[in-house]
């Protein structure tokens, strides 16, 4: 398949699944994408924190490829991207971790404390959390991808 | 009394999980399983795990059906191995009735010791600034645990991308035939 | 104590299904059932009667709160066991697509 042109029409039109999915994912997957990030944004204020909030950016990229099919989701995030964030996610974690020796130990709080039940507080439990949902958003949607789009062609073995 | 309802309610429902003979009503079954346990959860007072859980348990249904979808199963049943039920049905005998006299050594439901976790409670909020006294346990008291988890979730993430690929490391086809299609 | 043995019931019920079945997504659904037992008797543990969810609110709200240790620990197995669900199931794939079956007995290479 050629990557520089786009598939003819009847070929989208049939990827995917029917018009009406198709409608209320264009609805809904832009909701979707923004409550994982406010989960994972205010995960110190309120129940939820990194992890989940990664899982449901990850939900949020499977819907747009179950609704759409394969060349919507290529298009909005290839394979390589989303390899590429996992590991930046996972080598910002580490460095924060490694910045605490500015405060004397591995993993020190060492960014301001703030005022209580502020956005900005918390030291560095904001960005620690940001750096675990790039990491387990990003790795979710490529173990998705890797099992969803594997064939079963087999051959029997003797 | 809630909670041991929605409790037998999951063993009924993994009963049925494990007994049924259409794979994808089985996996249905532990999508109940897994979304009655988000339930408990919140009514233990648990909701960043009752969230976790719901979520988890949405992709793990979506990964399992994938597995389970448009294959031609045998139709006939597959009879279980009689050892196997020998085996499991005994263990889980003994295994219960040596239990009763070890639960007797469990704080009682409801009033847990606290030797460290009353620490976190009185000064979490001073300590770390966090009013999420769960993320300031996962991320301040106990970070290295969290990099511990980050570090297998990687190995997990390699270890599927790896073992679903098309070509080896000497660009042969790993088994004719079977195709990763992605480039 | 009814509830703790009630969870230990639901993880004898999965422990059954990973021995005795021969189908492999038999066995990873026995695999699920037991660790949600696991983690279902860690939150239990960590329950308090008349308590609250450990979060802080503010302009002063309940003091009394549930146990917040066995829910971070509870919260990385979560994370954990899906991760090593989806390379189960990766793993069983493979197998299906080299020998068409999921029966366990059908796959043996070593027959001793």
């Amino acid at each position: 398949m050629e990557k520089s042109e786009k598939p003819p029409l009847e070929r989208r039109e049939e990827a995917g699944m029917t018009v009406v999915v198709k409608t209320v994912t264009r609805l809904t997957v832009g909701l979707i994408f923004l409550y994982g990030w406010y989960i994972v944004v205010h995960g110190h204020l309120t129940p939820g924190g990194g992890f989940v909030g990664g899982i449901i950016l990850a939900l949020s990229f499977v819907h747009l490829t179950l609704a759409f099919g394969r060349d919507a989701a290529e298009a909005t995030l290839p394979a390589r991207v989303t390899g590429l964030v996992e590991g930046l996610g996972a080598l910002l974690f580490v460095g924060i971790a490694l910045l605490g020796f500015l405060g004397g130990v591995f993993f020190r709080n060492f960014l301001p404390k703030g005022e209580p039940f502020a956005l900005f507080s918390a030291g560095i439990v904001p960005p620690a959390n940001i750096a675990i949902c790039l990491k387990v958003g990003a790795g979710l949607f490529s173990v998705f991808l890797a099992l969803v789009f594997f064939r079963f062609d087999w051959e029997r073995r003797k | 009394m809630m909670v041991d309802v929605l409790l037998i309610l999951m063993i009924v429902g993994a009963i049925i999980a494990l007994e049924v003979k259409n794979l994808l009503s089985a996996v249905v079954a532990v999508g109940t399983v897994g979304l009655v346990l988000s339930l408990v959860f919140l009514l233990l007072q648990a909701p960043d795990v009752a969230i976790t859980q719901l979520a988890v348990e949405i992709i793990t249904v979506i990964l399992l059906i994938r597995a389970t979808l448009r294959l031609e199963l045998p139709q006939s049943p597959l009879i279980s191995r009689p050892v196997g039920i020998l085996t499991g049905l005994c263990f889980a005998a003994v295994f219960l009735i040596l239990l009763v006299p070890g639960l007797k050594e469990l704080p009682a439901f409801g009033s847990p010791t606290l030797r460290v976790a009353q620490t976190y409670l009185d000064q979490g909020l001073a300590d770390t600034g966090a009013a999420n006294l769960v993320a300031s346990v996962l991320l301040d008291y106990r970070a290295y645990d969290t990099l511990g988890e980050a570090t297998v979730l990687f190995a997990a993430v390699i270890g599927v991308l790896t073992v679903l690929r098309a070509q080896g490391r000497k660009g042969k086809q790993v088994s004719k035939g079977a195709e990763h299609g992605e480039e | 104590m009814t509830q703790y043995f009630l969870c230990f019931v639901l993880f004898c019920v999965g422990l059954y299904g990973m021995l005795a079945k021969r189908n492999l997504v038999k066995i990873i659904l026995g695999l699920v059932v037991a660790e949600a037992a696991v983690n279902l008797l860690f939150v239990l543990v960590a329950y308090r009667t008349g308590a609250f969810a450990p979060i802080v609110e503010a302009g002063g709200g309940p003091t009394r709160m549930v146990d917040p240790l066995p829910h971070a620990l509870v919260l990385t197995a979560i994370v954990i066991g899906l991760a090593t669900t989806a390379l189960m199931i990766a793993i069983a794939m493979r197998i299906y697509a080299h020998y068409g079956t999921y029966d366990i007995e059908e796959v043996r290479e070593l027959k001793g």
